[in-house]
């Protein structure tokens, strides 16, 4: 912990913290063999200082994607528009050699699963020691002690006879913790975490979540974590961002969104769920999302889940709600024309200023 | 088919057990995957298995089927030992149990209609009569499981990954088996997703009234689902009992620990929540710990449980547990109480840097 600086007691409040990464206006779009397909589409992100934020959504709804082209981790078949500022420095479209400084060192990433992640023919402690070679020029000798530290650091017992250990040899959430050693091996200011407990059991994930709640607190960092599980994004997150078909259809702090969903898709998600005390009597369903999750070639003017969505109307189909707050200063956005837990004949305040 | 099953060999004694496994073993060399698992199932229950990944739920489950034949113990279906069966002997057996496995696109066969994956096992029994019965069968069956009629004519690349598995779900179904084995049926699947094939599954369960072997990680669906649960650790089952009592109640450190670690949610409760770590390290199926096999990550083990191996016992208030802690009233220790690096909510707890998974 050569750096540690922010040691807060209490969850840093989402609006204290000065942002880090700023994302506005970010789309992606891929051009394959079968046409092109709009990933991403116009999607706003801001990341403050120590804070937690959660992105999620399903299958194809895009987070990944944002969240690699962050970075420029995307491939060459990938058009990435818009802005994405990490501490007021622009990325996107930067030159490959600055992303390279910037990957690892600044920004780094854990993924889903840490073994196609890890080399399996050098020990943990190499592949550790190398991250800090490269980025912090250390001797081979201090790379060395420092990811024994590393080790430790993110809960792995006996660290100085596992940096001897190759990949196999450990179990899924011990390489999880390698990874995200090696990711916080530079200080990084944020931490993308895609899916990271995602390949793991739920005894090694209350583990993980630990960790990661650890660096916050302890570190400092900034972390997007992007899945797919309502649990998670629970347990962890500070702010959740909802993505849908590449776009931002709700933003809020954790509490709120989960106690008042205002997008129709959040609160299908959130109900789709079974919770705890749940049974499945005749008249006790899990509600449905019925439909699929559109590929598009293009973003249209309109609502994307408009063709899902019980409380759609032609308004929905022929103009794209913006994302914008309810009520103001609440720091709760919602994209819709409907919102729930508005009178179903009004719409979006936005929505009004617009017309 | 009312004929069909007044013919059938094991439904004779419509009490008796759909399955039962006693001493359930299955080795796969020095692997000791499952090791003495007993279970039964009544007519019509739905019963969970849970467990981690590597505790033997998916091996009980295809030695259930007899994708694998155990290497010692009996498996019974409707009261007929079915374990040393061959082969030809077994087919008449076959139609009495179903399996619906996690990823729908790698169980159905690529080149084959969905209209004949779902005919096969009539096909194969000799059953359904001739084409034009089977077609009626098959568009029945696809009805039943929300699906139209007209899928019987696509390829399985041709659907969603929700619609495959309620395709998996009506071939399942379609020999009317008196028992389904469902391995992870909806872990594949997306949340939403996830949602209608639980309620699916709840609906064809309570309507058509199968019991239904539920293999799972998934804590919530087991709630949502079952009637009883088993949970295996390492292969052995640690801890049985109705799903009232097991999530009311969970008496095995084990059980305690699965529950607490399970995500709610709900961001209010989940932080409030009795945090227990385990240590990652499930142990090795190769050479299991001595005594009770949970005592190395067991925050309330004591000398007796490295030595002595605890049987699974039938406890006060129902169910059975094996556990040297829990008294014969079924009254015993709680993880959540006992753990020292338990906290109630890591963010608040001055002393979290003392935690299992943080540097001193």
């Amino acid at each position: 912990m050569t750096t540690a600086t922010t040691t807060t007691g209490d969850r840093p409040a989402p609006a204290d913290g000065e942002p880090v990464l700023e994302v506005r206006d970010l789309s992606v779009t891929f051009t394959t063999e079968g046409g092109t397909v709009s990933a991403v589409d116009g999607v706003d992100l801001t990341l403050g200082r120590g804070e937690i934020v959660g992105v999620v959504g399903e299958s194809g709804c895009g987070k990944s994607v944002t969240a690699m082209s962050l970075a420029g981790l995307l491939p060459r078949s990938a058009e990435v528009t818009g802005s994405v500022e990490l501490l007021g420095r622009q990325l996107r479209g930067a030159p490959p050699a600055q992303l390279r400084a910037v990957r690892g060192n600044e920004i780094a990433y854990i993924f889903q699963e840490p073994m196609s992640s890890l080399n399996p023919v050098l020990t943990v402690g190499r592949q550790v020691s190398e991250v800090l070679q490269v980025h912090e020029r250390m001797s081979r000798a201090r790379a060395r002690e420092r990811a024994v530290e590393l080790l430790r650091l993110v809960g792995i017992p006996s660290p100085e006879r596992r940096v001897r250990q190759y990949p196999h040899e450990l179990s899924g959430g011990m390489r999880q913790r390698v990874m995200i050693a090696m990711a916080v091996a530079c200080d990084p200011t944020v931490l993308v975490a895609d899916e990271p407990t995602t390949a793991l059991d739920v005894t090694v994930q209350a583990g993980i979540l630990d960790v990661l709640r650890g660096l916050r607190d302890r570190l400092g960092t900034s972390i997007l974590v992007i899945t797919h599980d309502l649990g998670v994004i629970a347990d962890v997150a500070d702010r959740v961002v909802v993505m849908y078909a590449g776009r931002v259809v709700e933003r809020a702090g954790v509490e709120e969104l989960f106690v008042h969903p205002r997008h129709h898709y959040a609160a299908g998600l959130l109900s789709a769920s079974p919770t705890p005390g749940r049974y499945a009597a005749a008249d006790d369903r899990l509600q449905e999302i019925p439909g699929l999750v559109p590929t598009l070639a293009e973003q249209p003017d309109a609502c994307t889940f408009a063709d899902r969505c019980p409380a759609a109307t032609d308004r929905c189909r022929s103009a794209a709600p913006p994302l914008a707050e309810l009520d103001p200063g609440s720091g709760h956005e919602v994209a819709c024309w409907h919102p729930r837990g508005s009178t179903p004949t009004t719409d979006h305040p936005a929505g009004e200023e617009d017309a | 088919m009312s004929t069909d099953t007044a013919t059938d060999a094991g439904a004779a004694d419509p009490g008796a057990p759909v399955l039962e496994l006693e001493d359930l073993v299955m080795h796969f060399g020095p692997v000791r995957a499952v090791d003495g698992v007993s279970l039964s199932i009544a007519p019509g229950r739905v019963t969970a298995l849970v467990g981690e990944s590597g505790s033997g739920k998916s091996t009980v489950g295809r030695c259930v089927v007899r994708l694998l034949s155990p290497t010692s113990g009996t498996v019974r279906l409707g009261g007929t030992d079915v374990t040393g069966l061959g082969r030809r002997a077994m087919r008449p057996h076959r139609r009495e149990v179903s399996i619906v496995f996690q990823d729908p696109a790698g169980s159905l066969d690529p080149r084959m209609l969905v209209g004949d994956v779902v005919a096969e096992p009539l096909r194969l029994q000799g059953r359904g009569g001739g084409r034009a019965e089977r077609e009626r069968r098959v568009a029945e069956q696809l009805e039943r499981v929300g699906l139209d009629r007209s899928v019987a004519q696509r390829y399985p690349h041709e659907l969603s990954g929700g619609q495959r598995q309620r395709v998996s779900l009506a071939r399942a179904l379609v020999s009317e088996p008196r028992l389904l084995v469902a391995d992870e049926p909806t872990s594949a699947l997306d949340v939403s997703v996830q949602a209608s094939v639980l309620n699916l599954l709840a609906d064809l369960q309570r309507d058509i009234g199968f019991a239904c072997l539920f293999i799972t990680h998934d804590l919530s669906a087991v709630e949502y689902l079952a009637d009883d649960i088993a949970v295996l650790y390492l292969g052995q089952v640690v801890e049985t009992g109705t799903r009232e009592e097991v999530f009311a109640r969970p008496r095995h450190p084990y059980t305690q620990a699965l529950l607490a670690a399970a995500p709610v949610a709900d961001p209010v409760r989940q932080r409030e929540r009795t945090r227990v770590l385990l240590g990652d390290d499930l142990p090795s199926a190769i050479d299991p710990p001595s005594g009770c096999r949970f005592h190395t990550r067991c925050p309330l083990a004591v000398d007796r449980c490295a030595t002595e191996e605890p049987v699974l016992r039938t406890v006060g208030g129902g169910g059975s547990v094996a556990c040297h802690l829990v008294d014969d009233d079924g009254s015993g220790p709680d993880v959540r109480d006992a753990t020292p690096g338990a906290t109630p909510d890591a963010t608040t707890d001055p002393d979290h840097d003392d935690r299992p998974g943080s540097p001193a």
